[in-house]
């Protein structure tokens, strides 16, 4: 059914803190290989030795962002599906494939009812869908729903592939419908926010945003001082012919 | 968007279909037999025709069937439904005409409603996404239903309707320009909202998660072609209205007719081309481009 819940019982999800991320891309490549021979459809790649592109359900963009004051920084910034409450990708499937999970919130694809169409990749504001060009049906994040539930998987690898491995510990996943899980308390502490709130997706998952950076020295070496003020000889008439010329330097 | 001929196709093509027939269903132009044959085979070749091209760009065909299981919440779905219910209530009533030379007056009513409906719920399929600004505006079904109310009366050749028509229809087309050129700032979506780190500064993209292309860059950040847009805004509302317009104002003739219908139906193509061309997904954002 496409009809989202009334309200879901947990609310699984991930907080993705901005401050602590490398932009190594290893989450990326975590996700690739665990969703590629587990759960559905692999995920296909086209012509991988020639100009490749492929299907990946957690890319990471980095963004430049320049204060009014100060340095300019670098932000690396993954991006995978937020597990939206009010999922647009969700209502305008035809086909039934695309639901909400009532007992967690998972956003998930039933790959045998999908027909391709890509409306909700279309529908989506945050591009966490791609239609898998071999297999003709659309991909998302599972949030590694064959892991997390998973009995014959150690209990420390029962989380998103993502998480598991990202070396910075710049991923965490939770539940977001307890205040006293990990995840409730982050955002509280460190002022978590939504991506494109003005979208009305309610997205599950959250973001930490930078800590403040400490103050860079931002005024330039003072000019080193003149050595010699008079000068004589070929140097001179080279240095005084070459500051006549048009562009020439002016001390 | 990508202008993916299915989807220009299908739009086009069943918009004018149903168009037709919507008008025959109110007995425009009051047709029987071998003439109304030619009318409903005109409308169902539009109309059917468009409904396959939708099909050309599904991943996986073998299961479009299932596209009828979601009329509760999916506009896809409804208009998978209203066309079905539409062609089968025309047929009936086409039969009616052709075979026995009545007319079942309530059941041409009831099926030129469900036509032009169906019309108004592919235009719904569009306008309901948030996503891209410029198609989720109230004047995209307006938009939609005059092209097919025009395109229908000029196709059914009642040639003073039409030229009202096509008179509303660039004043639609133009309003939609207008409000759509405006409508990605007016939403409120920008790489400040969509990074959430506009509260530090200005937004840069520095270096894309991918160094090829993908889907949704294929797909969603289509902005080849962009730089001729304002030429074929011009171009395109010549085919379809003002050309279209002189050949009717013209005294009648056949020749005439044809060419205002072959304009109008290449006018339609080039703004249904510049209708996915033009609209701006807000992921682009995410890469710095609109
Ligand atoms: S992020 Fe996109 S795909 Fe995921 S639930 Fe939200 S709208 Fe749907
Ligand atoms: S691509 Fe599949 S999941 Fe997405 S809207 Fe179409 S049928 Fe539903």
């Amino acid at each position: 059914m496409t009809t989202l819940p009334t309200g879901t019982d947990r609310k699984l999800g991930l907080v993705i803190d901005l401050d602590t991320c490398v932009g190594c891309h290893a989450c990326v490549i975590s996700c690739k290989g665990w969703n590629t021979e587990n759960y559905g459809a692999p995920l296909s790649d086209q012509d991988a030795y020639g100009d490749p592109s492929g299907t990946f359900l957690n890319r990471v963009h980095s963004y430049e962002v320049e204060p009014a004051e100060g340095a300019a920084q670098l932000i690396h910034f993954p991006k995978s599906c937020l597990h939206c409450d009010d999922a647009p990708c969700v209502t305008v499937c035809p086909t039934g494939a695309s639901y909400k999970r009532t007992e967690d919130g998972i956003v998930l694809v039933n790959e045998s009812d999908c027909m391709g169409c890509g409306l909700c990749a279309w529908a989506c504001p945050y591009g966490a869908r791609e239609l898998d060009l071999a297999a003709g049906i659309m991909k998302k994040c599972t949030l590694c729903v064959d892991r997390i539930y998973n009995e014959n998987l150690p209990e420390e690898d029962r989380e998103p592939a993502c998480v598991r491995t990202c070396p910075a510990g710049a991923r965490h996943f939770g539940d977001f419908s307890d205040p006293e899980s990990d995840v409730s308390r982050l955002v509280a502490e460190r002022g978590g926010f939504d991506l494109m709130p003005e979208q009305g997706t309610k997205p599950v998952n959250k973001y930490l945003p930078p800590r403040p950076k400490d103050k860079l020295e931002t005024e330039a070496p003072a000019a080193l001082p003149a050595v010699a003020t008079e000068t004589t000889g070929f140097l001179s008439w080279l240095d005084k012919t070459l500051d006549r010329l048009p562009g020439g330097g002016a001390n | 968007m990508h202008p993916a001929p299915s989807v220009i196709l299908f739009t086009s093509l069943s918009g004018l279909g149903f168009g037709l027939l919507f008008w025959l269903g109110f007995g425009y132009p009051g047709v029987t037999g071998g003439t109304a044959f030619v009318f409903f085979a005109i409308a169902y070749l539009l109309a059917v025709g468009g409904l396959m091209a939708s099909t050309f760009h599904l991943g996986k065909k073998s299961n479009a069937i299932k596209a009828f299981s979601q009329w509760r919440s999916s506009w896809l779905s409804r208009e998978a439904w209203l066309a079905v219910i539409s062609l089968i209530i025309m047929g009936l009533y086409g039969a009616g005409l052709v075979f026995l030379g009545t007319r079942w007056t309530l059941v041409g009513y009831v099926g030129g409603l469900l036509s032009l409906a169906t019309v108004f719920s592919t235009s719904m399929i569009y306008a309901q996404l948030k996503s891209i600004p410029r198609w989720n505006m109230p004047l995209t079904p307006a938009l939609f239903l005059s092209y097919g109310l025009a395109g229908g009366a000029l196709l059914s050749g009642q040639i003073a309707t039409t030229k009202a028509l096509l008179l509303v229809l660039a004043l639609v087309q133009v309003a939609y320009w207008a409000l759509g050129d405006r409508a990605l700032i007016t939403s409120g979506t920008s790489m400040a909202s969509a990074t959430g780190l506009g509260k530090i500064g200005a937004v840069k993209a520095f270096e894309p998660p991918h160094t090829g292309t993908n889907y949704l860059l294929r797909e969603m950040v289509y902005v080849v072609g962009r730089k001729h847009s304002a030429k074929l805004r011009i171009i395109s509302l010549l085919l379809v209205a003002v050309l279209p317009m002189a050949c009717l104002l013209l005294p009648f003739n056949h020749l005439l007719a044809a060419l205002a219908v072959i304009s109008h139906i290449a006018g339609v193509f080039a703004a249904r081309w510049l209708f996915f061309a033009e609209a701006e997904h807000v992921v682009g954002l995410y890469y710095g481009k609109r």
